[in-house]
């Protein structure tokens, strides 16, 4: 451990003789940069050189596996609004980030990865560590590129950060040959890109379009708003707002958007999809103007496509303009950054309620609430089930916490019930569906959000995918609530053989260490119960405690996430049971 | 609510307008891959403007999807412009060489009227074989094909489709407005938003 505090070098004057490896530093330190996640390895090794100077601006967190630093990287980004960096190998290095590229890809989640690659002069020769980290990452990112001379570091990197944080955001790879980071050249400064001639983030805003929308949202008698993460990407939640108070219009999101409205909003109707509730779902099929904003409809949002919504108009805002139209007509395409778009739109609608309507969606909540949330929330049976847990965590958290999911159906349940009073509160793995997302996604929250108590609830299959990152919270000090909950099953896969494969559970039977004992060698407290008698007080002691605490908690063991929407079926044959 | 496109599926020509850029040829036939749909025909090549380079992609599909396509490509960083047109709205041709036995040819006056009919030109004469080339549509170089199997055809080899886009004024303007950082309305259009105007109704 260092004892002094370092400075980083500042920027040189032009024509300085710098590094590959230094101008690539002093880019990031530009670019505002803090945090970088990230392992070393051989060919990587100059830019881990010249790190070693910036550590009072770059903040370095040794993860425990490539795939934990970007899903650190991940979480950082969606927790602070702010492009996560992550650093990593050649060869075996960047292959494991091709899981988290593909998150970040289809969760619109900005990074720049920076790998190291084999000397030019070793490409294609089947050299040490050398794998084709360009022609693998392709399909998952939005732009990537192999620096193989020095001189053109400064001016790529600079597009990387515009094209991973402009636009609809998402993950960029940039490969450095080994000599390109050695390579000495005559530093001619760190400009930011701003423009990129093949390339418009933003389309621009159609006046007639919003007119069009605006006077469709007016004559509706039954508007539904449905939204999804594009309303956080764009900022815009304040905007959103102005607008869905002016119109009265229920509206419902998808899980990547929970949060940008906080849940007790009287016109947040609840989640919608496969095992969102029931009114949002039902209503998508009764009402006559659907207006979708920053989202895609996922297939796990539509459930079937030629059954749904057919009687409404639909109005979709999105910045993507490959969204419109790909898997539901539009009948006015409003395209552009919803920051811009939602205030013109509130500008021209009428100021409305819509009473009636709105009740509507709580006869279905209370329908709901009868059928599955009390029991789910309140049980009467001995065991205890997961949404009492995060009934219970709400109540302690007041739902000012960051809540961190992996994947199964303790996701579908925190995100169902967890309270979330702020935005970027919710961060999961929503269109992936990558287990093991959790863990590590939770320490980047936490870097990128160090204020805030972050919680990661994480499913008994999910913790041990990544699990080896408590390592990182053990040597980096972070503080991350770890909130396990145990049902001795891979639940969702359990669910689905249960229901749609006669029980033949194959395969989903699996076994966990000693949770606590775990924790305890990594230098973390821990504690498993399985009564409910101890649950408020265990997490409000794992809440408590000074640094990161894991609480496992024995769950049910063969409770199933309803209301679902089986695969095949449309919205509205939503099934209570 | 906009009228379902035709479902029939025929050849479309995509063109798009891309930088010149190492791994963008792989960015793109994955898009194609990835929906596991064929690539009839692939060309790339330079443009008329300097430094900006122009595919050419044939495919057999319905308009839905290549129109679902065309923006899945024209998203990618480097690539500028994306059109998709039908055979109607383009003029193309593709390139053939055919290899058949110089003894044959010159033995058989009837091959060299069927060449001259079939407007090929005489690329090569060896002792041994004679190389004729056609431009053409498909059917034109597959026709002769048929022609010269009897007559020994050894080697047969197409070109990749190249087409021009009637009623395209080229892309010099475009590209001045694609340099501004804040490009004019007229150009930043879409030809999928501009076409919906037509069918738009309320």
């Amino acid at each position: 451990m260092l004892t002094q505090e370092k400075q980083a070098p500042a920027l040189p004057e032009t024509d300085t003789m710098l590094s590959g490896s230094q101008a690539l530093l002093h880019g990031f330190v530009v670019e505002g940069v803090d945090t970088i996640f990230g392992y070393p390895g051989g060919a990587i090794m100059p830019i881990y050189d010249a790190l070693y100077d910036f550590e009072g601006d770059l903040k370095h967190i040794l993860v425990r596996h490539e795939q934990g630093g970007i899903h650190a990287g991940q979480g950082y980004a969606r927790s602070s609004g702010k492009v996560g960096v992550v650093f990593a190998t050649s060869g075996p290095g960047a292959t494991n980030l091709v899981t988290g590229l593909a998150d970040a890809l289809i969760d619109s989640t900005p990074l720049v990865c920076i790998t190291g690659q084999v000397f030019a002069h070793l490409l294609g020769t089947d050299a040490f560590q050398e794998a084709d980290v360009i022609g693998i990452t392709t399909p998952v990112t939005k732009w990537n590129y192999q620096v193989t001379d020095a001189t053109e570091i400064p001016e790529v990197l600079a597009k990387a950060f515009h094209i991973a944080r402009s636009g609809r955001p998402g993950p960029v790879l940039i490969d450095i040959t080994k000599n390109a980071q050695l390579q000495k050249f005559a530093f001619k400064g760190y400009t930011p890109c701003d423009h990129i001639r093949s390339y418009r983030p933003k389309p621009i805003v159609r006046k007639e379009y919003i007119r069009q929308a605006a006077e469709l949202i007016n004559k509706a008698k039954k508007p539904f708003v449905l939204w999804g993460q594009g309303v956080m990407l764009g900022s815009a939640e304040q905007e959103f707002r102005a607008f869905l108070e002016k119109t009265g219009i229920p509206a419902a999101w998808t899980i990547m958007g929970a949060g940008a409205l906080p849940t007790d909003h009287p016109q947040n109707v609840g989640m919608l999809g496969m095992h969102g509730n029931y009114g949002p779902n039902v209503m998508t099929n009764e009402c006559d103007v659907l207006i979708a904003i920053g989202m895609r409809f996922d297939d796990r949002v539509t459930g079937r496509l030629d059954k749904y919504a057919k009687q409404a108009q639909v109005i979709h805002l999105d910045i993507d303009p490959a969204e419109i139209d790909k898997n539901v007509k539009t009948t006015v395409p409003v395209w552009g950054d919803c920051k811009e778009t939602l205030p013109l739109l509130t500008q021209m609608v009428e100021t409305k309620q819509h009473t009636e309507w709105l009740a509507k969606f709580r006869e279905f909540e209370q329908k709901e609430i009868d059928a599955v949330i009390r029991e789910e929330l309140f049980p009467t049976s001995d065991e205890m089930t997961m949404g009492e847990v995060i009934q219970q965590l709400n109540e302690l958290t007041k739902g000012d916490a960051i809540i961190v999911t992996d994947v199964g159906q303790h996701q579908m349940v925190a995100c169902r019930y967890a309270k979330l009073n702020q935005t970027r509160s919710n961060i999961t793995s929503g269109g992936l569906g990558t287990m093991g997302f959790a863990l590590p996604a939770a320490i980047g929250a936490k870097f990128g959000a160090p204020d805030r108590t972050v919680v990661a609830v994480i499913g008994d299959g999910g913790v041990q995918m990544t699990i080896q990152e408590l390592g990182t919270i053990m040597q980096s000090g972070i503080d991350v609530k770890i909130l396990i909950l145990n049902n001795q099953f891979l639940g969702m896969v359990r669910q689905w053989q249960e229901l749609f494969h006669e029980r033949r559970y194959s395969f989903v039977d699996i076994t966990s260490p000693d949770y606590v004992t775990v924790a305890k060698g990594y230098g973390i407290p821990g504690r498993s119960i399985n009564q409910r008698e101890n649950l408020v007080e265990a997490l409000q002691k794992m809440l408590t405690n000074p640094g990161s605490f894991l609480l496992e908690v024995m769950v049910t063991k063969e409770n199933n996430v309803f209301p679902m929407v089986p695969q095949g079926c449309s919205v509205s044959e939503i099934r209570l049971k | 609510m906009s009228e379902q496109a035709p479902i029939e599926r025929q050849e479309y020509n995509i063109t798009v307008y891309t930088e010149n850029q190492i791994g963008l040829l792989n960015r793109i036939a994955m898009i194609f891959s990835r929906r596991k749909m064929n690539i009839e025909s692939l060309n790339t090549s330079p443009s008329e403007i300097e430094g900006i380079h122009r595919f050419n992609i044939v495919v057999h599909e319905t308009e839905e999807v290549v129109s679902k396509i065309a923006r899945q490509i024209e998203k990618q960083v480097e690539v500028l412009k994306v059109y998709y047109n039908t055979n109607e709205d383009v003029i193309w041709q593709e390139m053939a060489l055919y290899k058949v036995p110089t003894d044959i040819v010159a033995e058989k006056a009837k091959v060299e009227r069927l060449l001259r009919e079939n407007g090929a030109r005489v690329v090569v004469i060896r002792k041994d074989y004679t190389v004729f080339e056609t431009t053409g549509h498909r059917e034109e170089t597959d026709n002769l094909i048929k022609i010269l199997q009897p007559f020994g055809l050894i080697e047969f080899v197409r070109s990749a489709r190249i087409a021009i886009i009637k009623d395209s004024d080229g892309f010099n303007r475009k590209l001045r407005e694609f340099e501004r950082a804040e490009p004019g309305h007229e150009v930043m259009e879409n030809e999928f938003l501009n076409s919906r105007e037509k069918v738009f109704s309320m």
